[in-house]
């Protein structure tokens, strides 16, 4: 007990954090930005569950308060209460059983294709989720916001695109070269917030922010050019099928290589950043950058590799959008790809393992949540509602804590201490 | 246009540019001059006429539209353009900086020349542009004032989308249901403040990066408009989303002014209410002790605690206040425009808002400048789209954003924000 005591008060005493503020605000940022990252993903598996639990309630209150039979049980509640909590109970768990045989498995349905169906259509929504976030968490586990994941998804279906629909290669070259134009495309669109961060300071959040709107745009008008429109739609022909990624259980299923993709892109994002030097240095960047850079890192050329990194990712994510799933491009190629990305991202901790899962959960409460909508009437804009408060309670475990009345570990409040 | 964000010397931590840095402004002009000159007065052919209409049919004194033969109109606009620029460029030369209305008459010509070239052998009014150049500035202006009390206060405000989204989602629900579109405009600010309130509460008391609260309730706003919408609103449309709208009110006797009367004087109270907004939050943050004390713990909040100054409630109070006049600017897309609510109907203007902030440089009339700027370039691309001129109007949807790169990126003067902006206070 006593042992424990005196370690406090050597960090209390430490005069560090004063006068080091006022000089460098800048660095300053970065550090504190990526000791909260750190934060966000060191939260239990305990918080995590009851995130859930306590976003999927509020969801259910929400189901509940704008369904009607509910109103009508409601309008009685004192005659009856029991028909109020039976018409509750149904109107929830009717919308989150549907949500489930959309995601997941559908008991209901007659044959066992059909029946598995969810699952594919949840592994294929989940791809360029898994693949978008890798990108956005290499960047968070550098110190960096990328908050243009969806402009570089945009970049890397539009090139991506245009080599599959306008080029003439032999088979598996033009899949390649068409998957490498969506990854350039994305990197060196990443790479510009990159580039002004490294030279200028510029925040990156602002930067990527406001190029997701000029990628937009800038697809917009390429949909009007002849080179690729077809006709009067702002809609571009259809990939070649020497560039589309060859389905994996046949015709009957969306299912395509688009999904080893994400697994290879999981697998190659813990080997570059628990296992390769590279991935040592924007680490070290952004957990220190006084100290990377007294080690003899250059932080400003990290910079610029991180953003083209977790752009090269995003724009593989569009790519296998556009080359797999979609076929050709629309203006909502990415649809809020980009955004779902920083929240799988935040999710799954910035681990590649924790971004595969919460890429197939998005997924599938993305897939599921279309299903629920057709069955129940519920809007699938109830699915934005549990996701966001997910990430919300996940980032905030003491207010998980005082919901559930749990006592602090005695880690984390050592280490509120020592912040 | 760019040039405007030049008027301030380059930053103060901007070591390594020094003195020499002020003469970017008139190399920048004399670019833009050059440019002019030569697309705009000398490529094109001759014979053309450009009409500008400056009065609208209800006005007291009424003008002839004006017919300019454009091609000597762009040249000589441009030569005067030019001479600006050489003004300033001597300015700087005899070691003084270049006046701000230099820029801004500068920004004025150029556009104008711009106008004439687009406008050829057609018509615009000049009144109806401008006009609606200020109608799109509100929720812009409204969103940036939100965003600039937050920062000025040590909160990163990404959230301004999804408060504008909640404001005009407040707007529509409770002027329809109240049958009153001034009922809607006070549910506005009220609605925000949900986002507000669960802003403060991640970033202020629970420490959670502000970015990733900002990003996720935006999000969350979607969500939950989108939700209510679909569930609620579609089904019962005529009780629950078809306010009233505002109404028009000309201010009697100013609006008679011949063209800026009715741009300025002629409006819905929202347009009105953005004046006031904007000059009451330049005098309370500028010239008052409670603005001292915001900008204190927005610069250092270790100082501004050490004077007795309660950081986290001063945070507290500023993002619930910034949040309420975010809100404000969202009651613009219903009951100040189109009436009724429609899913994710501010398309991401709050963006474009925390942009007009930055260009503004976190001061009211800065970012309320932004904002008309950024709400110009908006109506030009809806005439210029109608004109069908040579411009693809995704252009000039992009400028707003391109311009805030170039600026955040220090290429036309260095923007620079509150200094714990983005950082949670731990006391201790």
């Amino acid at each position: 007990m006593s042992a424990a005591k005196p370690a406090p008060p050597s960090g209390a005493t430490d005069p560090a954090p004063g006068p080091e503020r006022p000089a460098g605000s800048k660095s300053g940022n970065g550090d504190r930005a990526a000791q909260v990252l750190r934060e966000v993903s060191t939260g239990t598996f305990g918080v995590t569950f009851l995130a859930f639990v306590l976003a999927l309630v509020i969801g259910g209150l929400l189901i509940i308060a704008v369904d009607d039979d509910v109103a009508d049980a409601a309008s009685y509640l004192f005659a009856r209460p029991a028909d109020f909590f039976t018409a509750a109970w149904s109107a929830v768990s009717e919308a989150y059983a549907a949500l489930f045989r959309g995601a997941v498995f559908n008991y209901e349905a007659s044959t066992v294709s059909g029946a598995i169906k969810p699952l594919t259509e949840t592994m294929t929504a989940a791809t360029p989720l898994i693949i978008a976030a890798l990108g956005v968490a290499v960047g968070f586990r550098a110190g960096l916001f990328n908050i243009g994941a969806q402009g570089q998804v945009i970049m890397g279906a539009t090139i991506a695109g245009f080599v599959g629909f306008t080029w003439n290669l032999p088979v598996g070259i033009h899949l390649l070269v068409a998957l490498l134009g969506g990854v350039i495309a994305g990197g060196l669109w990443a790479g510009i917030a990159g580039l002004l961060k490294a030279r200028t300071g510029a925040h990156e959040v602002i930067v990527t922010i406001m190029l997701n709107y000029v990628a937009l745009y800038l697809l917009q008008f390429l949909l009007t050019t002849d080179a690729f429109s077809t006709g009067n739609q702002p809609k571009s022909p259809s990939v070649k099928s020497t560039a589309q990624l060859p389905l994996l259980l046949g015709d009957g299923f969306r299912l395509n290589a688009g999904f080893l993709l994400a697994i290879l892109s999981a697998v190659f994002v813990w080997w570059l950043m628990s296992r390769s030097t590279i991935g040592f240095r924007f680490r070290a960047v952004g957990s220190n950058a006084h100290a990377a850079r007294t080690a003899g890192m250059s932080v400003t050329a990290t910079f610029v590799l991180v953003m083209i990194v977790s752009g090269a990712l995003a724009g593989l994510a569009g790519a296998t959008q556009v080359l797999g799933t979609e076929k050709f491009l629309t203006d909502g190629i990415a649809g809020s790809l980009g955004f779902d990305a920083i929240t799988v991202a935040l999710l799954g901790r910035s681990r590649p393992l924790g971004i595969f899962l919460a890429g197939l959960l998005y997924g599938g409460l993305n897939v599921g949540g279309r299903v629920m909508e057709v069955s129940t009437g519920t809007p699938i804009d109830i699915v934005l509602v549990i996701q966001s408060l997910v990430v919300l309670f996940i980032a905030a475990p003491p207010l998980v804590r005082a919901i559930f009345h749990l006592p602090a570990p005695r880690t984390g409040a050592s280490k509120e201490v020592a912040a | 246009m760019s040039v405007i964000e030049t008027k301030d010397a380059p930053g103060r931590q901007d070591v390594t540019v020094g003195a020499g840095a002020s003469m970017r402004g008139p190399v920048v002009m004399l670019a833009f001059g050059v440019l002019s000159l030569v697309l705009f007065g000398l490529l094109p052919d001759s014979g053309g006429t450009t009409t500008f209409g400056i009065s609208t049919s209800s006005d007291f004194v009424r003008f002839d539209p004006v017919e300019l033969p454009s091609k000597a109109t762009a040249i000589v606009l441009s030569l005067v353009a030019l001479a600006l620029a050489a003004y300033g460029a001597l300015r700087v030369r005899g070691g003084r900086k270049v006046p701000t209305w230099v820029l801004a008459a500068f920004g004025a010509i150029w556009v104008l020349t711009f106008l004439t070239w687009a406008v050829t052998d057609k018509s615009t009014s000049l009144v109806s542009l401008l006009q609606g150049s200020l109608l799109l500035a509100v929720p812009l202006a409204f969103g940036a004032l939100g965003g600039l009390l937050n920062e000025r206060a040590g909160v990163v405000n990404i959230a301004i989308e999804g408060q504008l989204l909640t404001g005009a989602f407040g707007a529509a629900v409770i002027g329809s249901v109240t049958g009153n579109p001034y009922a809607g405009l006070v549910a506005a600010p009220a609605f925000a403040l949900v986002i507000g309130a669960m802003l403060a509460l991640f970033t202020v008391k629970y420490h959670v990066n502000q970015i990733i609260v900002g990003v996720v309730l935006n999000v969350f706003a979607v969500g939950l408009t989108s939700f209510l919408f679909g569930s609620v609103l579609k089904d019962n449309a005529a009780q629950l989303n078809s306010p009233p709208r505002l109404e028009t009110i000309a201010i009697p006797g100013l609006s008679q002014i011949p063209v800026l009367g009715p741009v300025l004087f002629r409006q819905t109270i929202i347009v009105y209410l953005l004046y006031v907004a904007v000059a009451v939050i330049a005098v309370a943050l500028f010239r008052t002790r409670w603005g001292l004390r915001v900008r204190a713990v927005g610069e250092y909040p270790q100082a501004a605690d050490t004077v007795g100054i309660d950081v986290n409630r001063t945070r507290w109070g500023n993002v619930l206040l910034g949040s309420a006049v975010a809100g404000l600017g969202g009651a613009f897309f219903t009951i100040g425009s189109v009436g009724a609510f429609g899913e994710e109907m501010t398309a991401g203007k709050g963006y474009i808002a925390l942009a007009a902030m930055i260009l503004g440089r976190w001061s009211p009339v800065g970012a309320l400048t932004a904002a008309l700027l950024f709400g110009f370039a908006d109506k030009l691309q809806q005439v210029l789209g109608v004109l069908q001129t040579p411009i693809p109007n995704q252009f000039m949807l992009m400028l707003p954003y391109i311009v805030t790169i170039f600026a955040v990126a220090g290429l036309v003067g260095r923007v620079r924000g509150p200094a714990a902006a983005g950082e949670p206070y731990v006391k201790g």
